[in-house]
């Protein structure tokens, strides 16, 4: 019956969004690209089963209640009402699901925050309402460039079709090699932003004066698609993140490729540059803190 | 009245009263006036002052009316035990917002300055040493703290005599000597003013000689904060204890029923505790 | 001065003033509990407006009704009018109205101290509803109001800041006055483990609000200064940090939810029993239950910061302290299965906002339970699941449990029974267009649709859309119970002294119905 109500709903949706809208029923997390996102992806199916379980057998319990001790059946109340032998038993029993549970959360998290030894290391600067991206360690050091929405406000508008990657498409994606571990640094200029990827399984708040880290190794060329995930004001909902995931070569080239651009603007410190040339460049961190 | 006062043994409840509505209003232009002044609006300062006299009205209106009715033996034991709660409950929960300043500064110390001088954040703020006393990487001059053992320590003397002198005070009540209950509580109110001139006077001081402002980074913050939350405390409880005194002289209070007396020297003690805790943690360490 | 049983309108205290009068300067527990439940539905609305406005922006891709600077503000204080506005005060109205009838007293502990804490209500209701329309618009900081984002915000935000001092006040005042009654005035002979279940969660949430409101006037004095007075708390250069205001906002704002959550257990715990005539399974084990939920809730605050870039050590702590609660709260949900076991059930509208109650709640329940595992929460944090998970323990959990003892003791008051078959289709109503609404935002953040944005990506425009459908058929649900609520009012058919035959609170045994002025004027005599 659901199944039908959403075959009813992706109908009505595909009629008003008639540009574009595949019609994407996604009932779980994005399919991880990295050994870190597998595990999370599987301990949450672990636990999504455990509750699942639990919830059966107490609503089970309810269910055949509700049918077997009505009133309207005749059916006559007892008056129990303690039993220190199951109060204990349904106290001990959660306690020991939990610890269970616990075990592999903790392993997981663990491999989640070890930043140690990282190939390429990359500081990632949360503006109103953009990224920056440094390039400070490993291959491409010393690239840096900001990283803008590319939808054009009519579409935002509606008064252009919306394309296909409507509001998570940029100008200058991060570009990554496969099969390398990506250090990310993040921090802030004025307020708090977060640095969210699904599919990479990535998120790392980017604190104003603060340095944070986090990292991933994508196991998978690809583009992977995130946004930022902290309310930051006015265009909080238009500050999209893409990560390009490329074979190493092709990574060894657009580093190549970036480090001429970079050197055309060597006489111009602190500034980044862009791909369409212009040097825009927000003042930098610590100058712009006071 | 009579429906709603109980006889003998009953609690008692007050008839309906023009003094909630009253302070609520005088809320509703502290809230705004509050609000429309610390944007440089007129209006927020019109909306404060008349504020500030609805409540000041309020206060010996409401307070007044509980007074009479004490006096006037409405306050059975229960009622009393009432009080009790309240006031224990109503500083229970000043203690917590002290709590939030105190954790403040507990975090700013042994994490956030720390963390801004360790290895990573090395790119932001080169330089930095991260030790207390600070105001912070982007602070720029220099500023001092105030030295404990000067008039902070003085003061420190000055609240715990107050303590005493309530105490002393109380037990005079309980003997009904009111002499000397009158006496003692006068003693305390001026230990109180003095605190606060001394309190004013450091300020000042550190204002213009010490480079240590409010705007003075962290440590220029939790020290304001912290010691100016409870300079205003001692002020309220000095008013408070005015109106004891008042009280006091016009008669109030009898040995085995005094709870306006003792809800005011609990909160007055409460006052003093905050401060020794102030001392030792913004002062001292 | 004879005992209670004066019939309403009679010979009751020529002196009481009437009209607007009356209600400015009662010091009558119905009468203030009365204000409570109607200012609580009035916001209902508000927030609720709010919310609709959301989900409409919300229905497709692109921006269509409001800029995005209104729609942040819009999700602000939707989440701030709901939560101090609408959920709390509806509670304190219960605790009002309940507190002195179930435990044999004449009314509360302090009653002119009780009109002030309602009368501050509207006064912050008018802050929070002028910061709309004040020169830059309504702060779009959301509900939390993280800074620096607050430091930079319009003028809206000091009426915000105001507006929650003012609610603090309020707050802290009814709790004192609802711990102080209950500990203070109970008839003689009722022991604190005789009271019902309802005044307990009240004792324990007003321990909790005493000590966390406060916190939180904490952490918005903070934001004042910093925003005006040039102080650095939350300000790395000038040594603070702004994930130091979170750490205090949340130690305010987890035991916030239970402050949410605790009198809606209480309520639950009231009406199960009543409806499966059968005596609450475990009392003594509910009471230990809820207070180590509140014990616990002040240990794990820092799961709604998992991904600020704390110590692997405190994450772990955090996440292991929070699962915890699940012990307890499960303690509370089995009691309740247990107590309907073999009971002789019966369905009229407050059991079956019990009873989904309880299903919903269970989800939510779980959800939290998923969100705190801090590997799962890092890829979760900020999205729809969280926006889902906490619509399902406030909404289904506390608004029905809300919604539940309207039903329940509406006959008590009013003296008046509802329309039982309006009550249940009003119950249906709520609880499918409930779950159109929010169960299909766990995909949605499971997909990674973050929280608090006026538009996205087509990915997730489908689930959008059905969510948007389910919350107008809710919204509109509402109407009905306004109507119900109106028309029990004007044209109910007079209600028994005990509506229900399982009900057994002094409120049913010993008081008349619609209850006397003075609730018991002589304490009743208990066996
Ligand atoms: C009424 C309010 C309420 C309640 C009761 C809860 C209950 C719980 N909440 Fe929730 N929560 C909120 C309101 C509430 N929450 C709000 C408003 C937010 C978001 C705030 C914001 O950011 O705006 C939030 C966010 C939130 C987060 C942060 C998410 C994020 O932003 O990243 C987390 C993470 O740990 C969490 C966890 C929990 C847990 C573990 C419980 C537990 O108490 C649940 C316990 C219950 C059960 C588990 C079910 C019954 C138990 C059994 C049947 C026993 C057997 C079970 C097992 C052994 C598994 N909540
Ligand atoms: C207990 C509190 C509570 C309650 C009851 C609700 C009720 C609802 N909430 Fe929510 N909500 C929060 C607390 C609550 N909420 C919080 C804390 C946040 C976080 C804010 C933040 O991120 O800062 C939030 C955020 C939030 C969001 C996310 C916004 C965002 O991230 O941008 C959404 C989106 O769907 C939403 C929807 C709804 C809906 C549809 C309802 C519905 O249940 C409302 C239904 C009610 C009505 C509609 C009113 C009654 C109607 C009538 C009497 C009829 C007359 C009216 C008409 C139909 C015109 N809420
Ligand atoms: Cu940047 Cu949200
Ligand atoms: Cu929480």
């Amino acid at each position: 019956m659901s199944v039908k109500i959403f075959r009813a709903a992706a109908g009505l949706a595909t009629v008003v969004l008639s540009a574009g809208a595949q019609a994407a029923f996604e009932l779980n997390f994005q399919t991880p690209v990295s050994k870190v996102g597998e595990r999370v992806y599987d301990l949450h199916t672990v636990i999504l089963l455990i509750c699942f379980v639990i919830f059966i057998a107490v609503f089970g319990t309810l269910l055949y209640s509700v049918f077997a001790h009505r009133k309207s059946k005749g059916h006559v109340a007892a008056q129990f009402h303690e039993n220190t032998t199951v109060e204990v038993l349904w106290t001990i029993i959660p306690f020991v699901i939990l610890v269970l549970i616990a075990w592999p959360a903790t392993t997981t998290l663990l491999a989640m925050r070890d930043t140690a030894e990282p190939d390429v290391t990359v500081k990632v600067t949360g503006y109103q309402w953009e990224w920056a991206y440094d390039y400070l360690k490993g291959e491409g050091e010393g690239i840096s460039f900001l990283s803008n929405l590319a939808t054009p406000h009519d579409q935002i508008y509606g008064t252009a079709a919306k394309g296909e990657h409507y509001l998570r498409e940029v100008n200058n994606p991060l570009v990554v090699p496969v099969g390398k571990k990506i250090r990310i640094l993040t921090t802030a200029n004025d307020v708090i932003h977060s640095w969210f990827v699904p599919e990479l399984f990535v998120k790392q708040d980017a604190n104003p004066g603060f340095i944070r880290d986090t990292w991933f190794r994508a196991e998978k060329e690809g583009t992977f698609r995130g946004q930022c995930a902290e309310l930051c004001g006015k265009d909080h909902g238009f500050m999209p993140i893409v990560v390009e995931v490329v074979s190493p070569e092709k990574y060894s080239a657009w580093v190549a490729e970036q480090k001429k651009k970079m050197a055309g603007l060597a006489d111009d410190p602190g500034k980044r540059a862009t791909e369409a040339g212009e040097a825009v460049a927000p003042a930098d961190i610590k100058t712009a803190r006071r | 009245m009579a429906s709603t006062t109980q006889s003998a043994g009953h609690y008692y409840l007050p008839a309906p009263s023009k003094w909630p509505i009253t302070a609520a209003s005088a809320v509703l232009c502290l809230g705004f006036g509050a609000a429309f002044a610390v944007n440089q609006m007129m209006l927020g300062y019109v909306l404060l002052a008349l504020g500030v006299a609805i409540f000041a009205f309020m206060l010996f209106g409401w307070f007044g009316a509980v007074a009479h009715e004490s006096e006037s033996g409405l306050h059975n034991e229960r009622v009393d035990t009432s009080f009790r709660w309240g006031m224990s409950w109503f500083i229970f929960s000043e203690v917590m917002f002290f709590a939030a300043f105190f954790g403040a500064l507990f975090y700013v110390r042994v994490f956030s300055v720390p963390w801004l001088a360790d290895i990573e954040q090395k790119l932001l703020w080169p330089g930095f040493a991260g030790t207390w006393p600070t105001a912070g990487p982007g602070f720029e001059g220099e500023f001092s703290p105030i030295a404990a053992w000067g008039l902070p320590a003085i003061n420190t003397l000055l609240l715990l005599t107050s303590g005493v002198t309530v105490t002393l005070a109380h037990w005079a009540l309980k003997e009904n000597k009111r002499g000397a209950l009158i006496g003692w509580l006068a003693a305390t109110i001026a230990l109180g003013v003095t605190f606060l001139f001394v309190q004013i006077h450091e300020y000042g001081h550190a204002y213009s000689e010490l480079n240590l402002k409010l705007s003075t980074g962290v440590f220029g913050s939790t020290f304001y904060m912290l010691t100016g939350f409870h300079g205003f405390h001692v002020t309220v409880g000095c008013i408070m204890l005015s109106v004891i005194l008042g009280r006091s002289i016009a008669g109030h209070f009898k040995p085995e029923h005094h709870f306006g007396f003792e809800g005011v020297a609990w909160y007055w003690h409460f006052v003093d505790v905050v401060w020794l805790l102030l001392f030792i943690l913004v002062y001292w360490l | 001065m004879s005992a209670v049983l004066d019939t309403p309108g009679h010979h009751e205290h020529a002196d009481r003033p009437t009209g607007i009068t009356r209600w400015l300067t009662t010091t009558n527990h119905k009468d203030i509990g009365t204000m409570y439940l109607w200012f609580s539905f009035t916001m209902f609305i508000v927030g609720g407006i709010m919310a609709l406005i959301i989900r409409t922006e919300l229905f497709t891709p692109g921006i269509q009704v409001v800029d995005p600077d209104r729609f942040n503000a819009l999700t602000t204080y939707h989440g701030l009018i709901m939560v101090f506005g609408a959920i709390m005060p509806a509670f304190v109205g219960f605790a009002n109205w309940l507190i002195p009838m179930q435990i044999g007293a004449p009314d509360m502990a302090f009653p002119r101290m009780n009109n002030l804490s309602f009368w501050l209500l509207p006064p912050a209701a008018l802050l929070l509803i002028t910061a709309q329309f004040v020169p830059g618009g309504g702060a779009g900081v959301g509900w939390t109001m993280y800074p620096p984002l607050t430091v930079q915000a319009p003028m809206a935000m000091d009426l915000t800041i105001f507006a929650i001092h003012i609610l603090g006040m309020s707050s802290i005042m009814g709790s004192i006055n609802i711990i102080t009654t209950v500990f203070n005035m109970r008839a003689p002979g009722m022991g604190m483990m005789r009271i019902p279940m309802f005044c307990w969660t009240w004792v324990i949430t007003a321990f909790l609000l005493l000590a966390v409101m406060p916190v939180l006037a904490g952490a918005v004095t903070m934001t004042l200064t910093d925003r005006h007075f040039g102080t650095s708390f939350f300000n790395a250069a000038g040594g603070g940090d702004p994930v130091l205001y979170q750490h205090v906002f949340w130690f305010f704002g987890h035991p916030e939810v239970y402050i949410i959550a605790i009198p809606a257990f209480g309520v639950i715990s009231q009406i199960i029993p009543a409806f499966a005539r059968k005596p609450l399974f475990g009392y003594t084990s509910m009471v230990y239950a809820t207070a180590s939920i509140a014990v616990l809730s002040f240990l794990v605050w820092a799961h709604h910061m998992f991904t600020v870039g704390m110590p692997v050590e405190a994450q772990l702590y955090f996440m292991y302290a929070t699962v915890l609660i699940a012990v307890p709260t499960g303690v509370k949900v089995f009691n309740w299965v247990a107590t309907a076991w073999r009971g002789s059930l019966s369905f009229e509208t407050p059991m079956l906002f019990a009873l989904g109650f309880l299903f919903l709640f269970t989800i939510g329940g779980f959800t939290g339970l998923v969100l705190a595992i801090v590997p799962i929460d890092v890829q979760l944090h900020d999205t729809y699941y969280v926006v889902a998970h906490f619509h399902y323990v406030m909404v289904a959990g506390a608004l029905f449990s809300a919604f539940g003892a309207i039903y329940f003791w509406l006959p008590k008051w009013t003296g008046k029974m509802y329309d039982e078959r309006l009550g249940k289709l009003h119950f249906w109503l709520s609880f499918i267009f409930f779950n159109v609404a929010f169960f299909v935002q766990h995909f949605l953040g499971l997909a990674g649709m973050p929280r608090r944005i006026p538009d996205y990506a087509p990915q997730f425009a489908e689930f959008n859309m059905i969510s948007s459908i389910g919350a107008w058929g809710f919204g509109l649900a509402q109407v009905l119970l306004l109507y119900i609520v109106v028309k029990t009012i004007r044209s109910g058919k007079p209600a028994e002294q005990r509506q229900w035959d399982g009900a057994d609170g002094l409120e049913w045994t010993h008081l008349p119905t619609p209850a006397p002025y003075h609730s018991f004027e002589t304490p009743p005599v208990l066996k």
